[in-house]
């Protein structure tokens, strides 16, 4: 079946060539997350384009690293997310403005498009436009551990070595919500966010002896939740989705003093040689049937306008499930990041990991 | 004809160099300026010594860089130990066939790539893995034992890893011991101690301080094994240079490090040459 696919779509991209419909064919070299470029969409894509997509997987810190080791060369269009565009491009320079007349506005969600446009803008240039969406918060095995409701109760001691979450900068700040604090507020004082992140150190480093391990990537918090090793982590929404479908106790919860919501977007790197592509890209993935496509890859749901109508009904139940209204309202979304901040978290996420 | 040879010469000579210096040399350089600048505003930087002050007013830092220091030779020890009765056996004893089969198993977890060694000790490890599984099992255990995730684990992956890299120099240099020398000294009134005092480790010497140079950075360098198997608890020295460049975007405290690490590899195996009398050029050649 698969063999026959690939075999139909390879004869329509060689009708194609042979035809020569597009005399500018391009290659993208896409910048991406896991699942936001499916092999079905790719192929789709350059059957009706005629450009090539070379997909490198990556998340937002190598992201920059990459980028920035080459001044914003190597790709042609990159996913950060939105709080990560406009301090690394004052700092580093690495990527280009996005030319809004090249993208057609009408298949984004308006408010959405609005506040990303707001958030990656230095002086009057736009550095990204919306694509993924989703939220961080709390993945949980409410038969073994329904108590609890917020970050902070996975430092309850009936749950040592029962719990794991990331040591990344999203735990200090679901962290910091949860001992109510406001580390948002907080950002453009330096001083201020520092004293913020020295009442989270000494939670988290009191929180230790609680904690199984500390995990790095999505599919090792899988494994230590599908075995039951852990019954309370800090994770993703899709991750909680995903599990939910194996085992119905498991599930996402969205945590007392809110989930953290996150925009992935489309950034063009400054040296990126393929832009005619990259548009065309941004334009064909955000029409709701192939942003339907991509949510059922990723399990999250992206910014295009109709697309829910296309999403599956029981990733629609699931959602529905971890978000009632007022969870939705209490979502706290990633204000930009000033460029520096990383410097403070990092020393405080270094003595985390070193105390005893 | 004189010429001849010259040309010949910087031929065969011009792909070595262009590796040492494109690939070695220039970056390093390169690293060590960018160790040596300091941020002071968004895209300002100076240049300064704010990165080494770092490290040393830091105590996480400094205490991260000598756990990484000590483990690293407590691991190359471990190995020695456990390699040299293997190595003996495989180059003496064992003859023909038994020889080559065991030399082969020795090689045989080096086929599949160490993350996939490590992720096998994750397996057998792990609270819901197969040792303890079979502990509650043999009825040794009460409930689920977690093994993983603490300094014994890294141990266990670090020896492991560089299990071969310390066989591979002590039987060849075993190998070149005749055989009618250990029974020369045997004949002479040596017990089995005092031959392999006098006669085995002395010859053997240059192999095992090259297997211990190069299990030595290799445990150092490693950042897989004590990543996965150290959990919570891992803090390497290798982990801290990846989230400075990665995480952090602080390539300048980050290339500091680098240079750091180097020092320390560098002093500790000077160290060792001069407290076993060896020198780089007896045990390389």
């Amino acid at each position: 079946m698969n063999f026959r696919n690939s075999l139909a779509v390879s004869t329509l991209a060689l009708s194609v060539a042979i035809v020569g419909l597009p005399a500018n064919a391009e290659t993208l070299r896409l910048l991406t997350w896991g699942g936001y470029a499916p092999e079905d969409v790719v192929a789709k894509f350059e059957a009706e384009t005629g450009h090539k997509v070379e997909v490198t997987k990556s998340n937002n810190e190598e992201m920059i690293a990459k980028l920035r080791a080459t001044g914003g060369g190597g790709f042609d269009l990159a996913q950060p997310s939105q709080d990560r565009i406009a301090g690394p491009q004052e700092e580093f320079g690495i990527y280009k403005p996005v030319d809004m007349s090249k993208i057609d506005t009408s298949l984004f969600i308006p408010s959405m498009l609005e506040a990303t446009k707001g958030n990656t803008m230095l002086g009057s240039d736009v550095y990204g436009v919306p694509h993924v969406w989703g939220t961080s918060g709390l993945v949980v095995d409410t038969a073994k551990a329904a108590m609890v409701k917020d970050y902070t109760d996975l430092c309850s001691e009936e749950l040592t070595g029962k719990v794991s979450y990331r040591l990344k900068r999203p735990t200090l700040i679901g962290f910091a919500f949860a001992m109510g604090l406001d580390p948002f507020a907080a950002y453009g004082d330096e001083a201020a966010y520092t004293d913020v992140m020295a009442q989270v150190e000494a939670k988290l480093t009191e929180c230790k002896p609680v904690v199984k391990t500390y995990w790095g990537g999505g599919d090792e918090l899988m494994g230590l939740l599908r075995s039951g090793e852990v019954v309370a982590s800090m994770a993703w929404d899709t991750g909680g989705w995903k599990l939910n479908a194996d085992n119905p106790d498991i599930t996402f919860v969205a945590p007392a003093s809110g989930a953290l919501g996150w925009v992935d977007t489309f950034a063009l790197p400054a040296k990126g040689k393929a832009d005619e592509a990259a548009y065309a890209w941004i334009n064909f993935v955000m029409q709701p049937e192939v942003a339907a496509m991509i949510t059922a890859a990723a399990g999250n749901f992206t910014a295009s306008q109709g697309a829910d109508e296309f999403a599956a009904d029981d990733l629609k139940a699931r959602y529905q499930a971890s978000f009632p209204q007022e969870a939705i309202d209490n979502i706290k979304w990633y204000p930009p990041v000033p460029a520096g901040l990383e410097a403070i978290e990092g020393g405080v996420l270094d003595r985390v990991k070193a105390a005893n | 004809m004189r010429s001849e040879a010259k040309l010949g010469l910087i031929l065969l000579l011009t792909p070595l160099l262009l590796w040492l210096s494109l690939l070695i040399f220039i970056p390093h350089v390169d690293m060590f300026l960018v160790s040596l600048r300091e941020r002071v505003g968004v895209g300002e930087y100076k240049i300064s010594l704010a990165n080494y002050l770092t490290f040393i007013n830091e105590p996480l830092y400094l205490h991260t860089f000598l756990r990484t220091a000590v483990m690293s030779i407590l691991a190359t020890m471990i190995t020695l130990l456990i390699a040299f009765p293997v190595s003996y056996y495989i180059a003496k004893i064992a003859r023909g066939r038994t020889q080559s089969a065991l030399f082969l198993l020795c090689l045989v977890p080096f086929w599949v790539s160490e993350l996939v060694r490590t992720f096998g000790w994750m397996i057998l490890l792990r609270e819901t893995g197969l040792i303890s599984n079979l502990l509650q099992f043999l009825g040794l255990a009460d409930g689920p034992v977690e093994m993983l995730y603490n300094d014994a684990a890294i141990m266990v992956g670090l020896v492991y890893t560089s299990m071969l890299f310390m066989v591979v120099p002590l039987v060849t240099t075993l190998e070149s011991l005749p055989d009618e020398v250990i029974e020369a000294g045997y004949d002479l009134g040596g017990n089995g101690l005092s031959v392999l005092r006098e006669i085995v480790i002395p010859h053997a010497a240059p192999g095992i301080v090259s297997g211990c140079i190069v299990v030595f950075m290799l445990s150092l360098g490693n950042y897989l094994t004590p990543t996965m198997l150290g959990g919570k608890d891992s803090l390497w020295f290798t982990e801290l240079i990846y989230s400075q460049f990665i995480v952090r975007f602080n390539w300048e405290l980050g290339a500091a490090f680098g240079f750091l690490l180097l020092g320390l590899s560098s002093l500790i195996v000077w160290g060792m040459l001069k407290l076993t009398g060896q020198s780089l050029e007896k045990t390389m050649g």
